[in-house]
């Protein structure tokens, strides 16, 4: 069975063709963060603007690669939220066009069971498991007991991790998205400046990331007001060493009390190599039985592929949407 | 200007609760104020004060999110990332004429789409002193004046009565 799949939520214009929710047959990327760099971050309105412009290219190459046309086709997915309004709007446009005008089904499939799903294409999901997704926009635990079924268990209360380490970095002057430089930088660095690991005590599975914000933004402050020169180097060591111990430490405490047979590290942040390489680690030392799934890093950030094998475990369930779908910005999974 | 001065993470919350219970349909109010002055978390105070119990996170990414459970509907706005750009269609004025409450922070960035009339709150931070925060209030148009002035009051009453 093969899916065409369609992901418009933020940044990126994609589209891909999915055979069976695990062969990747094409899979389509334009990204925007040239044009976003200018401005420090996504700008809803030029961001779809670029999705009008590109979505179109995007699917009929994503179908030419994939050899096929769209009688070859069985469905079409598309990501209905969660996202920015604008941007998502142009996928679920375009994805009813086709839908309608092929007369196939359509599959509206949430952008976190996307990234989840995305470890399908490589690897092979067993349930029990549980997610660890990180993205600019998103930190969630996320248990499922069955394929297709989702529970949040934890979830940030402010900031998402992928947000943290780009405000940080604006702090400290580096471009955008600042999570890779910040990585890079790291390695060079000392963890030094003991910021805090919020919430790491408490018995819940929730995270905070604007307290370590802070307190980052109040060490650099404090140094400019008595002119200290402070390490950069160390600040993204130490705030990278934070951030890393919470999200490892929850994921740990939680694959523990919920027997999981995998934990899979999803979403943009899984391409942090310090959160990828302790996490094995931990997995190794403290979940014997458990065994870590961390999708490349190609399909770490957000791609149609992904919503492809997500939509497969959806149609097998049975979910269908009508040509009166919208996009839904808040959607949870 | 209005200004009230708060030493401390629990006073900022009694502020913005302190607000809640005065704010009334088609409020808009803006929050200035640098990278982790306390905006996030003062909106979060204030969605505690009008009944809202999930956790409010921060819009940066999402530009915008709902709460519809509260006394009042709660919009909190985020543009952040708009910076410099022209910025169009972003329809917020969907949002002006609901009859909730609408947040915006950053409203700065894109001050053409603010409404004429709304309460500016500006939160200034010093760097000696990590936990003091002053709220600078100011209102553009007369509602906003009046509000100013009970909040003033009443927050001070709370402060008495502690």
């Amino acid at each position: 069975m093969k899916i065409l799949a369609i992901e418009s939520s933020c940044d990126e214009t994609s589209a891909a063709v999915i055979e069976d929710g695990c062969r990747q047959l094409s899979n389509v990327v334009a990204s925007q963060i040239k044009s976003h760099k200018r401005f420090g971050g996504v700008v809803p309105e030029i961001a779809s603007r670029h999705h009008v412009e590109f979505i179109t290219l995007v699917i009929e190459e994503a179908l030419q690669r994939a050899q096929c046309t769209l009688k070859e086709i069985d469905a079409v997915a598309v990501t209905e939220g969660p996202g920015l309004v604008g941007a998502l709007l142009i996928g679920v446009s375009a994805a009813k066009a086709i839908a309608y005008a092929a007369g196939l089904p359509l599959i509206p499939v949430n952008h976190i069971a996307g990234h989840i799903y995305a470890a399908n294409l490589n690897d092979t999901l067993e349930f029990p498991l549980l997610a660890l997704v990180v993205s600019g926009g998103h930190t969630e635990l996320v248990y499922m007991k069955e394929s297709g079924s989702y529970e949040i268990i934890g979830e940030t209360r402010d900031d998402a991790v992928g947000e943290a380490y780009d405000k940080i970095g604006r702090v400290i002057g580096v471009p955008y998205p600042g999570g890779k430089h910040i990585d890079e930088m790291a390695h060079h660095g000392k963890d030094r400046y003991n910021f805090p690991r919020a919430m790491i005590k408490e018995d819940h599975y929730d995270f905070s990331f604007s307290g370590l914000k802070s307190a980052f933004i109040n060490k650099v402050h404090n140094a400019q007001q008595r002119d200290e020169v402070l390490d950069s180097n160390d600040l993204a060591a130490s705030f990278q060493a934070a951030a890393v111990d919470v999200l490892i430490d929850k994921t740990i405490r939680a694959a523990k009390e919920y027997p999981v047979k995998q934990v899979v590290l999803a979403g943009g942040v899984a391409a942090n190599s310090a959160l990828r390489n302790e996490l094995a680690k931990a997995v190794e030392h403290e979940l014997p039985n458990v065994r870590l799934i961390v999708p490349p890093l190609s399909l770490t950030g957000d791609n149609a592929a992904m919503i492809g094998a997500a939509a497969y475990i959806a149609y097998t369930r049975g979910e269908r949407a009508e040509l009166d779908l919208n996009a839904k910005p808040g959607l949870s999974l | 200007m209005p200004t009230i001065h708060i030493e401390s993470l629990d006073e900022t919350a009694t502020l913005a609760q302190t607000l809640a219970q005065l704010l009334t349909p088609y409020s808009v109010i803006c929050l200035e104020g640098t990278l982790g002055a306390g905006k996030t978390t003062f909106t979060q105070s204030l969605a505690a004060g009008l009944g809202i119990r999930r956790a409010v996170k921060s819009p940066s990414y999402t530009l915008v999110r709902e709460y519809e459970e509260g006394r009042l509907p709660l919009y909190h706005i985020d543009l952040y990332r708009l910076e410099e750009a022209a910025v169009e269609d972003l329809y917020l004025e969907d949002y002006y004429e609901s009859p909730g409450v609408t947040v915006i922070e950053w409203g700065s960035n894109a001050p053409e789409e603010l409404p004429k009339e709304h309460l500016l709150i500006e939160i200034k931070t010093f760097a000696e002193q990590p936990t003091v925060r002053e709220f600078i209030f100011q209102a553009k148009g007369n509602k906003y004046e009046r509000l100013i002035q009970q909040l003033i009051d009443e927050y001070l009453k709370h402060k008495k009565g502690e």
